[in-house]
């Protein structure tokens, strides 16, 4: 058995039992962040507040939610809005923090593929991320059911009317999902369960995955450069702290984090407190009728992209083409064929790919806001074509790229 | 050596225990998510086909999904082409268009405009015309006509009679 000596203080008591110092070391004072990196390098920290305040802020309104297509409805705009001391807070924070977590995740995704952080040995943190995507739109998608309103509805019939598979006809899988014909109780109440459960734990255990495989490449700099971080932190430790090309996550790094933090969190609240319609779609606040269509359905702002790119092909298709949009991502890393690990700007013609690719998805997602008409189908379906086109050229541009 | 094959044998053995489980549970999952019997069995609309006005879309209720009724009128009948014509649901003596009033793209509502006599659905802009037949893409296929029986002056919704069969058999609906 292990040896235990009388304790000194609470913390060698501690020690001794968990060895709650060697933690400290290997997950804040010794885990080495490089210098080189800029406020980008902060959206990690971002999204984990963003995700603690979804957290909160749920768990004060599930504990007066209904998940009861007769009772749903009011139990959030009645009860929670109008009964509930500070319900219209947790409501609003959560609806916010909800679309701006994309705003942010969307950051974070161009950063990384702007510096080239998915490359050599970063694979594992590029394709946990993108997994963490996926949970995150599943997360969105199960909550926009819960308040039972028209939106809900008819995107809960829209989205589940995917797994038809178009021309396969899958009506069977359709029923399965919904427990019914139609988006109903049985449906409703599922949908709360993963909202709630199964989601969150997933995000959470991908959370871990996405840190664990950041440990070892470390966290990426702004010229891509492969640093020695046993030789930098040497060099730490041993008093030379300017001469080091690292500084310790914590306290280091985590106050200016926190700093990034700190103003995103203003940001937010004015949001919250004087402009969270943009999250509260008017559509949503007539209640769920499955005999009345809106005059038109979008999806947030956050999915219009590959809806855009779902939307001007017929079905089979368009659901090719938006299968495609939702996993190309993930093979990014493959994808790109250059030995390569620098900013965009030095690569040559992938700094084009690069400036294109975000602008056409912003002409995407503008496109997929506007109704299915005229010239803004045109646009639409060109710059669908677009996307696809630039994905399957990606790994002809980056193999003919110059070693730099 | 012996010893290793004893620990195979063990891992083999907690596999196939494991495996059985794991099949045995994954069918309960898998049956826990059906829609129950009490969802299944409310199948069955009877509607009096005698009240409908010629041009005029009422939309009636069969297993939770809209029902779209359009009486045709003369004028309608008379332009038909065959491919419209197919899909019509007779009752004494009248054309009625009978269909699931749900886009066949995703499931949309689409509106009805009596006076271009067609439909069109807001989501993703499909458009179909007065006998349900698509005229405008992404929908892959007119409106899907559910189980029919022609009973007298009634249409009972979710039995399939010898006019349905017969238009299921024919590829006219799915």
């Amino acid at each position: 058995m292990a040896h235990f000596t009388k304790a000194t203080s609470v913390k060698d008591w501690l020690n001794q039992r968990m060895a709650v110092e060697k933690l400290e070391k290997v997950m804040m004072s010794e885990y080495w962040i490089p210098k080189n990196i800029n406020f980008l390098w902060a959206m990690g920290m971002v999204l984990v507040i963003t995700f603690a305040l979804l957290l909160v802020s749920g768990i004060f309104l599930l504990m007066y939610y209904q998940p009861n297509v007769a009772t749903a409805f009011d139990s959030v705009n009645y009860t929670i809005m109008r009964e509930v001391d500070f319900g219209w807070l947790w409501r609003h924070v959560h609806g916010v923090a909800a679309s701006v977590v994309f705003l942010i995740i969307y950051i974070h995704m161009f950063t990384g593929i702007y510096y080239g952080s998915y490359k050599k040995g970063r694979e594992m943190i590029w394709i946990s991320g993108m997994l963490l995507f996926v949970a995150f739109s599943a997360e969105a998608f199960s909550g926009y059911m819960l308040p039972w309103g028209q939106m809900s509805y008819w995107a809960g019939m829209v989205i589940t009317n995917l797994f038809s598979g178009g021309s396969l006809h899958a009506d069977g899988l359709v029923e399965w999902i919904r427990g019914d014909y139609v988006p109903a109780q049985a449906f409703l109440t599922r949908f709360f369960m993963l909202h709630v459960l199964l989601i969150p734990l997933a995000i959470m255990g991908l959370i871990g995955l996405h840190f664990g495989a950041l440990r070892i490449p470390h966290v990426n700099n702004q010229d891509g450069e492969e640093i020695d971080f046993d030789v930098e932190a040497k060099k730490y430790l041993d008093g030379d702290k300017a001469g080091s090309k690292v500084m310790r996550f914590a306290n280091d790094f985590m106050a200016k984090d926190m700093m990034v933090v700190g103003v995103y969190l203003v940001f937010f609240f004015y949001l919250v407190f004087y402009n969270y319609g943009f999250a509260m779609d008017p559509v949503n606040f007539d209640p769920a009728d499955g005999l009345k269509t809106p005059a038109h359905i979008y999806p947030e702002w956050y999915f219009l992209w590959s809806y855009e790119i779902l939307r001007p092909f017929s079905i089979d298709v368009g659901l090719i083409a938006f299968a495609f949009a939702q996993v190309i991502f993930m093979l990014l890393p493959f994808l790109d064929r250059s030995p390569n690990t620098v900013p965009a700007s030095r690569r040559g013609a992938f700094k084009y790919w690069f400036w294109l690719m975000l602008i056409n998805m912003i002409i995407l997602t503008a496109m997929g806001k506007l109704p299915p008409a005229g010239i803004f189908s045109t646009i639409g379906f060109v710059s669908a074509i677009l996307f696809i086109v630039m994905w399957i050229a990606l790994p002809f541009i980056t193999a003919s790229e110059k070693k730099v | 050596m012996h010893n290793s094959s004893r620990r195979g044998f063990m891992g083999k053995a907690f596999g196939a225990v494991a495996g059985v489980g794991a099949v045995g549970s994954l069918v309960a999952m898998k049956k826990s998510w059906d829609p129950l019997p009490s969802v299944k069995a409310a199948g069955f609309t009877t509607l009096d086909m005698s009240i409908y006005q010629e041009n005029e879309l009422i939309v009636e209720k069969w297993r939770g999904k809209p029902i779209f009724v359009l009486k045709k009128t003369a004028d309608m009948v008379a332009k038909q082409t065959e491919v419209q014509k197919v899909r019509d649901i007779v009752v004494d003596g009248s054309h009625y268009m009978v269909c699931i009033g749900l886009c066949t793209h995703l499931g949309c509502i689409p509106a009805y405009d009596a006076a271009a006599e067609g439909f069109l659905c807001a989501c993703h802009g499909g458009q179909f015309d007065f006998s349900g037949m698509v005229t405008h893409v992404p929908p892959p296929r007119g409106f899907d006509i559910p189980p029919f029986k022609v009973d007298g002056k009634k249409l009972v919704l979710g039995e399939a009679g010898p006019e349905y069969t017969q238009m299921k058999e024919t590829g006219v609906t799915l």
